[in-house]
């Protein structure tokens, strides 16, 4: 798995890594049983078969210990699950909407906001900056502060898309007419990238969400800078119409 | 049964022209026959669509499609060919028609007619299919490119070419095959059992089919339904998926989901009977624990129809809609280890002869075995979160059914090859073949799980280049296991080439079940005197 950078996405990496023990372990034992039987049990070790065909005790065995096994594995599960959908009180609301095919992000006004812009992915290998891989980086970041609790909004303005952030613990997926929300709070300063996980047709690989983690200070400064950069564009992002192609 | 009315009929119908024993036929077993070539066929269709989809991925960047969308029409294909066109028609109308009636001692299936139009209905579906691939869907390009799963509304606004018409009515025309295939096995099993087959005395191939025949019985028309839904949505104006109209994109996936994970059930059960069979056979002993296995089908599929919405875990269901179906989720568990456990205890203390059915029956345990795992790590929503749409789920359900069920399928056909054709096929070809796509299968599709685990998501033409590695890797494995369907191929005309005669019953004391007591292959009509089941308890 990513690197986590939330408390969600470490104890969601942490329950995988205890379900990795577990399922390796099964896999193990099955495969062990069957070289057993190659080894013990073939024609020329066992000539004469045995007719044995049941075991109570056996039988209720592999019936409760798997039950029991499975319980081990629900009572984590389900404090996980609380803990990604049950968002707490936000700092910091951000709408995402997903067009065909790229980004669009909204601060509401109340928050110092009051600006929405589109991020798209860059396609020149020369506008890269050094720190966004091709395919993954974006011209216009989200940028959020970090240890604060983010939420994020997300809808969807045509096709199905779905916003990820692996390395937060984040995925949820952008319906047209329904808006879903998720929540996280970034530890480190630093830029993270996800992508569209949701079929929604040829630039389905070409809309990354790049998220750039900045400190409070940075965050206050982008904030303002942004206001001015945006507003003039404000708007656009809802009006430009997604052309299939 | 027989009386000289009867033997006159069989006399008339015993030898009829090629046309009309191959086109009009109403023999189970020249029908199966029938299902099985085709299924053959349109899996190497759908085979040669994902050597297209490995090629593009051997590397970052677009070499082979001049546009994802492109490549998207190729995943489409090979999802909906492998499931509604191979696995289908192959395990439940190959092996279905071939030995459901030999095994419960019937002389044919309940409907023979309606068994002619289900194989003819599911031939037409795939010329639509075929047709799909050609015809405009997304503005400017061929083919329906939204996954096999059809999503709204990238399946209504962002398709509006003719391309999913064709798909949706091709499903339609393969559903209805499969529905009146359905019927047709349910009214077989429950009526024509031999006299003294109690249904717990009934090979499990056959109580196999019987809850597959339920499933299809039950989720088919919800399918049927929702794509008609999508296709009036398309065309006449309808909103039941548009939210602008008052529809939800999300009612259709739950309506289908609703068919969709019961038919993973459909496309895994036949097989599970088969390598009950296979390993029963080969151990020389019978199943262990026969009635548990019986109704640990039963169970999975009563519990497989009330676990759709996992795979919905990110569209927004509620923290107890999730909860719940997590919970429903991983109690298949259960029963899916009881099968497993029995199929080793089969086994255990048995006199166990590896043959080539063996050796892809012991195979389909173990891959079965790993991708049910990785099942019960994707049933946690929690984890789900993380692997959603990523290559592990990818790797998932292939284990399941590109190694299991078609693992199975590879089981059942050197099992039953001579009973089929009359010819023994050389244990050789089997098990080279089996080490063949077993190495090339795991190297295709282990590595998936590492590209799932970095973030790769699913249905990618391009992916970041830090995913290289492992996708040149997977991409050598599906050359491999490719490979081996030629070897395959290869191994089939060679057998009958070779003509070597099989007995009735080449595998010698272990093969029970009633197949095994008819010639190889068995007459034209089989049973004119109907089996009598002696009372032995099992």
């Amino acid at each position: 798995m990513q690197g986590m950078v939330t408390e969600v996405g470490r104890d969601l990496s942490n329950f995988h890594t205890y379900l990795v023990w577990l399922i390796a372990a099964i896999c193990l034992f099955v495969l062990a049983l069957l070289i057993i039987v190659a080894v013990r049990f073939n024609e020329r070790s066992n000539p004469v078969p045995s007719r044995t065909t049941h075991n109570t005790m056996l039988e209720v065995a592999w019936t409760i210990v798997p039950v029991l096994i499975l319980v081990a594995i629900a009572i984590p599960s389900f404090r996980l699950l609380r803990q990604q959908l049950v968002v707490p009180p936000a700092d910091v609301v951000v709408k995402a909407t997903g067009y065909a095919w790229y980004w669009g992000y909204e601060y509401p006004a109340d928050q110092g906001g009051g600006f929405k812009f589109d991020s798209n992915m860059i396609t020149e290998a020369k506008d890269l900056k050094p720190d966004q891989p091709r395919l993954l980086g974006a011209d216009n970041p989200l940028v959020v502060p970090v240890g604060k609790v983010v939420k994020v909004q997300v809808t969807a303005a045509d096709v199905l898309h779905s916003f990820a952030m692996p390395s937060f613990g984040v995925k949820v997926d952008a319906v047209p007419g329904r808006l879903n929300e998720t929540w996280f709070r970034a530890e480190k300063e630093g830029v993270y990238f996800g992508q569209c996980s949701e079929l929604c047709g040829n630039g389905h690989p070409y809309m990354p969400i790049e998220i750039r983690v900045v400190s409070e200070q940075q965050y206050a400064a982008w904030l303002a800078e942004a206001k001015q950069k945006y507003a003039s564009v404000d708007g656009s992002g809802t009006l430009k119409l997604a052309n299939a192609q | 049964m027989a009386n000289a009315v009867d033997a006159a009929h069989a006399d008339h119908h015993d030898h009829p022209t090629f046309w009309r024993r191959w086109f009009y036929s109403t023999n189970h077993k020249d029908i199966g026959t029938l299902y099985m070539l085709f299924g053959f066929t349109a899996g190497l269709v759908g085979a040669a669509l994902s050597i297209g989809m490995r090629l593009e991925l051997q590397e970052p960047g677009l070499q082979f499609f001049s546009n994802p969308q492109a490549f998207n029409v190729f995943v489409t294909g090979h999802g909906l060919i492998m499931v509604f066109f191979m696995v289908m028609p192959t395990l439940i109308g190959g092996f279905g028609n071939w030995f459901v009636p030999l095994m419960i001692g019937a002389p044919d299936m309940a409907f023979p007619r309606m068994n002619n139009i289900s194989y003819w209905l599911t031939v037409a579906g795939f010329g639509l299919m075929v047709c799909s691939l050609f015809v405009e869907g997304a503005p400017g390009s061929n083919g329906f490119g939204g996954g096999w799963t059809v999503y709204p509304p990238l399946a209504t606004a962002g398709h509006p070419g003719p391309a999913l018409d064709f798909g949706i009515l091709a499903l339609h025309l393969a559903g209805a095959g499969s529905i009146l295939g359905a019927i047709n096995f349910i009214t077989t099993i429950l009526n024509m059992r031999a006299p003294g087959m109690t249904l717990h005395k009934m090979p499990l191939f056959a109580w196999a089919m019987l809850v597959t025949a339920f499933l299809l019985l039950m989720t088919l028309p919800v399918l049927a339904g929702a794509i008609t839904m999508l296709l009036t949505d398309r065309n006449f104006g309808t909103t039941f998926f548009d939210p602008s109209g008052g529809g939800d994109p999300i009612l259709y996936q739950h309506l289908f989901w609703f068919f969709g994970h019961p038919e993973v059930y459909i496309m895994i059960l036949p097989a599970f009977g088969i390598i009950s069979h296979i390993v029963s056979t080969f151990s020389r002993k019978p199943i262990f624990g026969y009635l548990g296995m019986a109704y640990a089908m039963a169970a999975i599929g009563v519990v497989g129809s009330v676990v759709w919405a996992h795979h919905m875990f990110t569209v927004g269901l509620s923290l107890q809609t999730q909860a719940y179906f997590v919970f429903a989720t991983m109690v298949i568990a259960v029963p899916t280890g009881v099968k497993v456990f029995s199929w080793i205890a089969t086994m255990w203390g048995g006199s166990v002869r590896f043959t080539a059915p063996m050796y892809w029956a012991v195979g389909f345990i173990f891959v079965f075995t790993v991708g049910g795992v990785t099942g019960v790590v994707l049933a946690n929503a929690p984890v789900d979160r993380y692997m959603h749409d990523t290559y592990y789920v990818v790797a998932h359900f292939h284990y399941v059914l590109s190694l299991g069920a078609v693992f199975g399928i590879f089981a059942g056909v050197y099992y039953w090859f001579p009973k089929i054709t009359g010819y023994i096929m050389p244990e050789w070809i089997g098990k080279t073949h089996f080490w063949i796509a077993f190495i090339g299968a795991n190297v295709l599709f282990f590595p998936q799980h590492f590209l799932g685990l970095s973030g790769m998501p699913r249905r990618y033409a391009d992916y970041p280049d830090a995913f290289a590695g492992w996708n040149l890797v997977s991409s050598i494995g599906a050359y491999i296991f490719a490979a081996g369907l030629l070897f395959f191929m290869f191994g089939v005309i060679y057998a009958l080439v070779r003509k070597e005669k099989a007995a009735g019953n080449p595998w010698g004391e272990g093969a029970t079940t009633l197949e095994w007591t008819l010639s190889s292959p068995p007459p034209f009509h089989q049973f004119n005197d109907l089996p009598r089941i002696a009372d032995t308890g099992h």
